[in-house]
């Protein structure tokens, strides 16, 4: 399962999948730029709700967290979107990220949740740190972890 | 899961031996069968919070164990605080006190048969199912704080259920020691708008009816006998409890070096049970084991509305509630220890004085979930269930296939289809999310509690299966 919703890069497309986990479920987002996996880390778990594609990118709301490294980092990113949509009751369809030293600063556009229309099919609970990883590999970037849902 | 890597102790039960860093060994209380099912991430987790301070006797994995984060779900730890005992979110899970709750209808399937499909529809109306649904109970914040402490009894004072629904529940439906104060604002936010809502994923609501007997005199004092229809609500802590795991996971990963611990994994993370950030998170757990406590006792308000508009004669008492996700504090062979279970249901055994008068002489009601077609099981603690893992027994089927392999095999109109053929009646806001809970995506609940019970955790008490599902 994967996808192509954000831009290509030079050494490498941008893209995320989903990993096996017996009872929850692995997000990876892959990229040219650390930066950029972790936007794709984002969307692959958006999929895990509903089609990222479904969701108008009518409300942006801003997110900016801290950690003391790249994998923490990364699941402060993805809990913090989990925050935003249980709050708000919205989905996020489209995402960008500027990484600083030990913090993030991201933006992610999105929805009020319409059942009828995004069919979602479970919600996230939180980021674990199960398979939490945040490397270089293959020219590009990857960033990924298990999901609770 | 290789057997090779195990001593078989007896027909039920194998052991890890300590080796390594392992401060005890790990015990697997399984058929052969299961246990070959296991993943192996099932014994690497099993090994790995086999090395966590404090740790007392074993760390335990129950017949219906999968792969978990930090500790295998399905696992049993407990520790030591005077011997230098971890308190691990990781332990607990994201959902704080996820739990099953049973109700008696007074009813047989023929009369409820006669309103089967009129209930599904006021039931789906009724109970906030799904991602993103919201409950008609706003919460302020000093409200907030008052459902945090008070649990169920908070529920039941504000006139959702009855005085008596809580004699049915773990710790009388109020967690002692809970303090709201190390709740974090964002989790108290996510909660205002949930309480009395069902959740999605595997949780539901079912009405059931009762399909084996396995044990006659055990089943007389539950108060079931053959077709009696039964209520059963499997839900947590919703948002609050999720945002506390995801609070003191971090939390707990960045102290473990200030504590000394060395952790052999990340998602292990964990507090000295006597330290400031192992009490704040004993309290905001507490705290969320309250929060899940009221929910499911809204939810139960909600059902008994439900039941009263179509079959108006219907009284819905508690058989009982548990909750199988905690960290508690429990006297085992004289000592206090902190049992963590995380997909692990408690067990008492006949007499223990938690019980209710009611309940004491048979042993504690475990209620067994299983999937959508499979059914269910309620079974009883017992006195074998108290020596062999700090009485504690299995929580449900556990999943044979995960939900992406799942939503690729199957589609939800199809299972609900199939499952409308046997009298099953299905509602779902989402069709992904049933095929991803088929049955067959899920193991043999039988085979798991046959395990169970012939491993001395449990006594089989009865079996039931649904006639409405309402799955989120």
């Amino acid at each position: 399962m994967g996808g192509d919703p954000m831009a290509s890069g030079k050494r490498m497309r941008a893209h995320w999948e989903h990993f096996a986990h017996q009872a929850d479920m692995g997000v990876r987002g892959i990229g040219p730029s650390k930066a950029q996996a972790f936007e794709q880390a984002a969307l692959a778990m958006t999929a895990i709700m509903t089609d990222p594609a479904t969701v108008k990118p009518l409300e942006m709301i801003r997110i900016d967290c801290e950690a003391p490294d790249d994998e923490l980092l990364l699941a402060e990113w993805l809990n913090s979107l989990v925050y935003e949509m249980s709050t708000r009751r919205m989905l996020f369809g489209r995402f960008t990220v500027e990484l600083g030293p030990g913090a993030l600063q991201g933006r992610a556009w999105g929805e009020r949740i319409d059942p009828e229309r995004h069919h979602p099919a479970v919600e996230v609970k939180g980021a674990t740190y199960t398979s939490l990883r945040v490397a270089q590999e293959g020219g590009g970037w990857i960033a990924q972890t298990v999901v609770d849902v | 899961m290789d057997l090779a890597l195990l001593t078989r102790r007896c027909e039920h039960e194998w052991e890890i031996p300590a080796h390594g860093a392992m401060r005890v060994p790990a015990v697997i209380f399984a058929s052969e069968a299961l246990v070959r099912q296991m993943d192996h991430k099932v014994y690497e987790q099993a090994v790995n919070v086999a090395m966590l301070p404090g740790i007392v006797t074993a760390s335990f994995v129950m017949p219906d164990a999968h792969w978990g984060y930090g500790f295998p779900i399905g696992g049993v730890a407990a520790f030591d605080a005077d011997g230098g005992g971890v308190v691990s979110a990781g332990g607990v899970g994201f959902d704080v006190s996820c739990g099953v709750r049973c109700l008696h209808t007074g009813f047989k399937s023929a009369a409820l048969r006669a309103a089967q499909e009129e209930l599904a529809d006021v039931l789906y109306a009724q109970i906030p199912v799904g991602v993103g649904s919201t409950g008609g109970i706003h919460l302020g914040v000093s409200e907030t704080d008052a459902m945090l402490t008070g649990g169920a009894s908070w529920a039941v004072h504000n006139g959702w259920g009855e005085a008596e629904d809580l004699e049915r529940i773990e710790e009388r439906g109020q967690m002692s020691g809970a303090d709201p104060h190390q709740v974090s604002a964002r989790a108290k936010q996510r909660q205002q708008d949930e309480m009395g809502t069902l959740g999605s994923g595997n949780h539901y609501l079912e009405v059931q009816h009762v399909t084996g007997i396995f044990d006659g005199a055990l089943a007389r004092q539950f108060g079931l006998e053959m077709d009696d229809v039964v209520v059963m609500i499997h839900c947590g802590s919703r948002g609050l409890g999720h945002q506390i795991g995801t609070d003191f996971l971090k939390r707990m990963a960045i102290a473990a070096g200030a504590y000394g611990i060395a952790l052999p994994d990340r998602e292990l993370a964990c507090a000295p049970i006597r330290s400031e950030l192992g009490q704040s998170y004993l309290g905001a757990m507490r705290a969320a084991i309250n929060c899940a406590l009221a929910n499911r006792q809204i939810l139960t308000h909600l059902v008994r509305r439900a039941f009263a508009h179509v079959l108006p004669e219907a009284k819905l008492p508690l058989l009982y509630d548990v909750s199988h996700n905690t960290c508690k504090l429990e006297q085992h062979g004289g000592r206090s220890l902190y049992v963590h279970r995380k997909g692990a249901t408690r067990a008492f055994g006949p007499g223990h004085p938690e019980l209710p008068e009611a309940l004491r002489a048979a042993g504690q009601p475990v209620l067994i979930g299983g999937s959508m077609g499979s059914g269910s099981y309620i079974l009883a603690g017992t006195h074998s269930s108290q020596r062999q893992a700090f009485s504690s027994a299995c929580h449900g089927a556990g999943r044979a296939m995960s939900r992406h392999q799942a939503s690729r095999t199957w589609r939800g109109r199809e299972v609900i289809e199939a499952l409308a053929a046997r009298g099953i009646t299905v509602r779902s806001p989402s069709m992904r999310g049933v095929a991803e809970e088929a049955p067959e995506a899920y193991k043999d609940v039988a085979a798991v509690v046959d395990s169970a019970e012939a491993a001395g955790l449990a006594r089989k008490v009865a079996r039931v299966e649904p006639l409405i599902c309402i799955k989120g």
